[in-house]
């Protein structure tokens, strides 16, 4: 009896399997084809629909995921400019300056615009997909940093680790200037802690908010001290006698830790796996993550060592990626509708800094997310005002208007 | 699915939403304005203690002395830049509510803010924001263009998850983009289901707020917020009515090197409502306007050394309006008594705000705005 109940129970249960693994052997067809495009990268292109779709799920997830030959394409050269410089200048000069840099905004986001409008393959998009995800991860904004020129080396650093491993992503990140920056490390010395980074990182970067307490960020901040910048070259900068070398208590270990430290500390915490799976989660599948299914991905994640390519192809190979009632759940980022509408068009764009001015309008400027927690998406990208705009832009695609700069000219669109 | 079945299929469902026997009914024709002072202002050195020595100990750098203060009283003064607000508080139209904060304070902005957006507990996490709860017990008339309206930020705030809310930049423009809104099957669940409400509710404001080209006299300062007050006004002056308007001024997260920023924002915040009110009276609305400040949390009393601050916990706080009866409410912040990590005990729970916003302000029955805010909050006394 108790045998035969086993087989009741595992009967299904191997049907399913079966069937499970003849489905991702068989060529998927135009609509998984255009869903995982649509998803992974920016849009769909007939001709890429066309291509994928004789191929198998996992056929396509691998393709998808195999390393790319470096992008070469360099950023425009933007000057760094060190504060000494900038309190030298008179008012005429740094009326050019602030006139320069406008100019220099608009041309780094042009570009970075540009690298998604070209991407060359479906793989290709998938990593400018991913150096997005990123930068609304470990967020940093221009707005506070002031100098475009670190905001193009944070985005190469996030371009270089966008389907590395976290964890040495989050080692790099940490120290990149523009974060250091951003979230007040060059100012967080032995002696006179700034939090702020400490908080971030474990709110935001790792842990999740809950579960670490308001001493567990006071300790590690004074951890972070001495991670800053020459203010000269804006280049990294250990300054050991700024440092706080004594004992610390981070999240019930104790020890002489310095940054590197607490911030393995934070990566050895299931609950970092956990965090980043759930936003992954609902960048590719749905706004609601199974939080069974976020729990096994997460597993397979930190097993890696936290390699990002184990963590998407889990997603990617999830029966929810392809589950019929998540298909058409994700309301489209700015950034996603405007280049995959374009790319899903093959619409021609004339001038991709127009497209960045678009952005601001729609409501994620390019490297000036609203705060440090980012841009919050989902249903927030959509209301009165966003949801015109996106109107009008399909709008004139329709009646093939030219997307140009000349709408620059307007001040409502000037960047600041 | 309109409010009213909503409203219906929510009680069919056994949610209690409606108390039965409390009269339903609110005045919304008297206009709750409320300004977000966006990354936590520094209560501290808006309303300065200048006569405490414990403040010119805590804030060695940036502190600000007596003779740099607009004396208040024996002990407290505003911040230079406020300089634009003195008349209305010698015309007692300007209160000031200090020590506004909750138990167990959050440092983060992002959970400060939504429990101050949802009125919850420290601990609590609710989906909906006080006011919408409050327009889903006693919805604003069906006539009105929305009800309510968001100037300079994306973010719903005390409105998410409402019905009939707007954010726009400028009215003439939004009226002329509105034609793009189609009419929707509606009843979709989901991502789509949220289009079509925002599509709907589209639909409903755009003719409502034109103001056909009328232009107010009043001069706005040039600005951010000087733009965002001006949309504001010319909503207003369309005559289209509205419960809610929430106003964000950015900027106020001064980490470090804060005395020229913090100053800078906080003209702009006194000019800008100077500027509001003068388009209120214009309007005649003055009498029938109550403006509230708010903000995730205060800042910590002692300076860091970047010559900022950091995350704080309980703030003093704007109220003015016609009715308003000026003056100091509240409770003194203790600088002697701080917490763990150094920052302020609340005198007031900030729900006592909206309680008084609700049941003084609005006349709500007190048994939809317990509901409403999930608890009694004692009220507050600055409106006549």
């Amino acid at each position: 009896m108790v045998f035969m109940n086993a087989i009741r129970n595992f009967l299904p249960a191997l049907f399913f399997a079966f069937q499970a693994t003849l489905l991702q052997a068989a060529p998927m067809g135009d609509a998984d084809a255009r869903h995982l495009l649509t998803r992974a990268g920016f849009g769909a292109a007939p001709a890429d629909v066309a291509e994928w779709s004789g191929l198998s799920r996992q056929q396509a997830i691998a393709r998808l995921l195999k390393a790319l030959p470096a992008d070469s394409t360099a950023p425009p050269a933007i000057d760094y400019t060190p504060p000494s410089r900038l309190r030298a200048m008179d008012d005429e000069a740094r009326k050019d300056f602030q006139r320069e840099q406008r100019r220099q905004g608009i041309e780094a986001r042009a570009w970075w615009l540009e690298r998604m409008l070209v991407a060359p393959t479906p793989a290709a998009q998938l990593h400018e997909r991913m150096t997005l995800f990123w930068h609304n991860h470990f967020v940093s904004s221009v707005e506070k940093v002031k100098s475009m020129r670190l905001m193009l080396d944070q985005n190469q650093l996030l371009r270089r680790h966008a389907l590395g491993n976290f964890g040495e992503l989050l080692h790099a990140v940490s120290k990149d200037p523009a974060m250091i920056v951003y979230l007040d490390s060059a100012t967080n010395r032995r002696g006179s802690p700034n939090e702020n980074f400490a908080r971030e990182v474990m709110e935001l970067f790792t842990l999740g908010e809950g579960q670490y307490g308001e001493q567990d960020i006071k300790e590690a901040a004074r951890a972070f001290t001495g991670w800053s910048i020459e203010p000269e070259t804006g280049a990294f900068r250990w300054r050991p006698y700024a440092h706080d070398d004594g004992a610390k208590t981070v999240l019930g270990q104790r020890g002489n830790f310095d940054g590197d430290a607490v911030l393995d500390i934070l990566l050895a915490q299931p609950e970092t796996a956990v965090f980043v799976t759930r936003k992954l989660w609902r960048e590719f599948v749905s706004p609601t993550p199974d939080e069974r299914e976020v729990a096994r991905i997460a597993g397979r994640f930190r097993g890696s060592g936290h390699d990002i390519r184990v963590a998407l192809h889990e997603i990617l190979s999830s029966r929810a990626f392809w589950a019929t009632e998540n298909r058409a759940a994700l309301i489209k980022s700015p950034v996603d509708f405007v280049v995959g509408t374009l790319r899903g068009l093959n619409a021609d764009v004339p001038d991709s800094r127009a497209l960045a001015l678009l952005l601001r309008t729609l409501g994620q400027d390019l490297f000036a997310p609203p705060n440090v927690r980012g841009w919050p998406g989902g249903e927030v990208w959509i209301n009165s005002g966003t949801l015109l705009a996106r109107k009008q832009l399909i709008e004139r695609l329709g009646r093939r208007e030219r997307i140009d700069t000349t709408a620059m000219l307007d001040p409502a669109w000037q960047l600041k | 699915m309109d409010r009213r079945d909503f409203i219906k299929t929510l009680a069919a469902a056994g949610v209690a939403v409606l108390v039965p026997g409390l009269a339903r009914a609110a005045n919304y024709g008297r206009l709750l304005i409320l300004v977000e002072l966006k990354g936590g202002n520094d209560g501290l050195n808006t309303l300065v203690p200048y006569a405490d020595p414990n403040y010119a100990r805590l804030r060695p750098r940036i502190g600000l002395r007596r003779d740099e203060v607009l004396p208040l009283s024996e002990s407290l003064g505003l911040h230079p830049s406020l300089q634009a607000l003195l008349p209305l508080w010698q015309n007692r139209e300007l209160a000031l509510v200090q020590g506004l904060g909750y138990s167990a304070p959050n440092l983060s902005h992002f959970r400060s803010i939504e429990i101050w957006d949802t009125a919850s507990k420290s601990d609590e996490y609710l989906a909906e924001g006080w006011l919408a709860r409050a327009f889903l017990a006693v919805p604003p008339a069906p006539t009105f263009a929305a009800d309510g309206v968001i100037v300079g930020s994306q973010d719903m705030g005390p409105l998410s998850g409402g019905r009939r809310v707007v954010a726009l930049s400028n009215p003439e423009q939004f009226a002329r983009q509105a034609r793009l809104a189609t009419a929707g099957e509606g009843g979709k669940g989901g991502a789509l289901g949220h289009i079509q409400r925002v599509e709907s509710d589209i639909r409903q404001a755009a003719g409502r707020l034109s103001t056909g080209g009328a232009s107010l006299p009043t001069e706005f300062p040039a600005g951010a917020f000087g733009n965002t007050v001006r949309t504001a006004a010319q909503v207003l002056a369309s005559g289209a009515g509205v419960a809610v308007m929430r106003l964000t001024l950015n900027g106020f997260d001064t980490h470090q090197n804060q005395p020229g920023v913090h100053a800078s924002l906080l003209k702009q915040l006194a000019e800008g409502l100077t500027a509001l009110r003068a388009a209120l009276l214009e309007l005649g609305r003055w009498q029938e306007t109550l403006i509230l400040s708010y903000a995730e949390f205060g800042r910590r009393p002692k300076e860091n050394q970047s010559g900022g601050t950091d995350h704080g916990t309980a703030n003093v706080h704007f109220a003015l309006g016609g009715r308003v009866r000026g003056g100091l409410y509240g409770a003194v912040p203790d600088l002697t008594h701080l917490d763990g990590n150094g920052n302020l005990a609340h005198g007031v729970d900030f729900r006592s705000m909206y309680a008084t916003v609700l049941e003084r302000w609005w006349q709500v029955d007190t048994g939809i705005s317990r509901e409403a805010l999930r608890g009694r909050f004692p009220l507050l006394d600055f409106l006549a």
